[in-house]
């Protein structure tokens, strides 16, 4: 058992992940609430958070939206790229000048056929058609795209968008 | 012919649940939050699901061994040899059931009748009193005190048995209370009950659900493994109540026995639900943990919960129960239930309905979402304020 600690406070690391895992699920919750899920006090609780974000284990508090339920347009593409490595910097110097534009949701080193996945969003297609044509493809390094679109989101970051949740219990059982 | 009078008497005799009333008033209520449900609410592990339906895809739709599929008897006997540290022959001391009820049933079928006595520690489940009465044998009852933290003392074990005792129920962790046994606790019930010809049934279906350190199995201690029948299943570990599967695990004797009933009366558990419940053992381990972490949160949640309200909660250690004292009410269990409800649509159940001795207390579980539970708490918390003396 691996004792963390932060400003004098000690936390058990089987506690620092119950927290990661409840906040995984439900960003919102509170400290109150995660002190009393996990019989902690409020400081300790705030304490581990703390430290998880400094040391950038919580990088985020994001809320997970299905767009296809809003008013919105939007549409997903995932891109795979070929690219050279350059010397002395790998994938990464490529991969930042793909990452820092607002448009790239996500950026992946892949192992396999290709060497980067690029998950993009745009208004339409033509908005995201043209963001490949004209700042992807020709980038220095980049070999070769492929645009794959997405029509149907099932299930994004461990939530299944068509669930339904409805208790089916008998209501009454000894 | 009066129908009536041809039915057994002990069957007609026998009094209708005393929850059917809150059946009715439920059913005309529409945002009503139940804690009255005695089962996961998370669903089985796709795993689990897929393994059930790739068995029917496959056509797998026949009877299997009276007993149960070997290969699934074997994991059984490895997965209670591993987590509880008590090994039994699958060939001829595992027995594959219909739920754990229907292991608790033959049980007790197979070994007491009229003349025989069977003790049992209450509150605790319905069924064990219901099967002992319809085998003839007469039912013993000890009541377990909220003073003990609702634990079987070797006292109170030692005054019940009689000539005529022949089967002692040991229902840990339990079901209503949650109340669940302490090493230094069953080391004395083991004394109490190894030099005696009794047959003890420890129904450990709650085994994994254990906040407080490691379950220990009664069947793990040598001197009673022989005379023990240890009952388990996979409703409440793997969230799978609705498949109806379990097994009893004990001396061949007693298990032979077991499964004389077991052919005339079942045949075999669900062929699908053996499929099903051998891909839990193999692959599920982790999603177990997380509930269990999930259900000891809530649990966490709900005993702080009542007593806020102002009630008296004993913190259980097993199950997902909490076992509220609600005697600072003025009201009886079956009134506070019933108010409860009418007022603040919040379900849960009289103490009663698991024994006389559970008036003064109602059962309600943290098998729920932790938004309902929140709710539902809010409600209580209202509904006491309001009806304090």
């Amino acid at each position: 058992m691996i004792i963390k600690t932060y400003k004098g406070v000690f936390i058990v690391s089987s506690k620092m992940e119950e927290i990661l895992e409840i906040l995984e699920k439900n960003a919102r919750a509170g400290v109150e609430e995660i002190a009393l899920m996990l019989d902690m006090s409020v400081e300790e609780v705030e304490a581990a958070i703390k430290k998880l974000e400094e040391d950038k284990v919580i990088v985020g508090y994001n809320t997970l939206i299905n767009w296809d339920n809003s008013s919105k347009e939007t549409v997903t593409a995932l891109i795979e790229l070929r690219v050279t490595p350059q010397r002395g910097q790998g994938f990464d110097k490529i991969a930042e000048r793909i990452y820092r534009y607002p448009q790239v949701k996500a950026c992946y080193l892949m192992s396999g056929s290709f060497d980067l996945t690029v998950i993009i969003e745009g208004k339409n297609m033509k908005e995201v058609a043209l963001f490949v044509a004209e700042k992807l493809a020709p980038l220095e390094g980049v070999i070769s795209t492929s645009t794959h679109f997405v029509l149907k989101k099932y299930k994004d970051d461990g939530v299944i968008f068509e669930e339904n949740g409805k208790d089916d219990r008998e209501a009454l059982r000894l | 012919m009066n129908l009536q009078e041809m039915i057994r008497p002990t069957v007609r005799n026998m009094p209708p649940s005393g929850i059917r009333k809150y059946f009715d008033l439920l059913n005309e209520m529409k945002d009503a939050i139940s804690l009255g449900v005695g089962e996961p609410d998370f669903v089985t592990p796709w795993a689990i699901r897929e393994a059930g339906i790739y068995s029917l895809e496959r056509g797998h739709t026949h009877y299997s061994s009276n007993p149960g599929f070997i290969e699934l008897r074997r994991q059984i006997s490895r997965y209670v040899a591993r987590k509880y540290n008590v090994e039994y022959d699958p060939k001829t001391e595992i027995i594959v059931t219909v739920g754990a009820s229907e292991a608790i049933d033959i049980a007790l079928r197979a070994l007491a009748g009229p003349g025989d006595e069977v003790i049992i520690p209450e509150p605790s489940f319905v069924a064990y009193k219901g099967c002992t009465a319809f085998t003839g044998a007469t039912p013993v009852i000890i009541e377990l005190k909220e003073e003990d933290e609702f634990r079987l003392r070797p006292e109170q074990l030692e005054k019940a048995l009689t000539e005529r005792t022949k089967v002692v129920i040991l229902p840990f962790p339990n079901n209503p209370t949650g109340a669940v046994m302490r090493a230094d606790d069953q080391r004395k019930i083991v004394d109490v009950l190894k030099d005696r010809d009794v047959i003890i049934i420890s129904d450990e279906i709650y085994a994994e659900l254990t906040y407080s350190g490691k379950h220990v199995s009664f069947a793990s201690y040598p001197e009673i493994r022989d005379k023990t029948i240890l009952i388990n299943g996979f409703s409440k570990a793997f969230a799978m109540t609705g498949w109806r599967i379990g097994y009893a695990c004990g001396h061949p004797v007693l298990i032979e026995a077991m499964n004389k009933i077991h052919q005339y009366a079942i045949m075999c558990s669900p062929t699908t639900a053996q499929y099903a419940a051998s891909e839990a053992l193999s692959s599920c381990e982790d999603e177990v943990q997380a509930m269990v972490r999930e259900y000891n949160r809530r649990r966490r949640v709900m005993v702080r919960g009542f007593r806020e309200a102002g009630l008296s909660c004993f913190e259980p250690m097993g199950a997902f129960y909490v076992f509220p004292s609600i005697k600072s009410t003025g009201m009886t269990s079956d009134e506070f239930c019933e108010k409860l409800l009418m007022e603040e649509k919040v379900l849960t159940v009289p103490g009663t309905a698991f024994g006389a001795c559970g008036e003064g207390y109602i059962r309600a579980t943290y098998a729920n979402s932790y938004e309902n539970i929140t709710e539902a708490l809010r409600r209580i918390r209202r509904f006491v304020s309001r009806h304090r003396k």
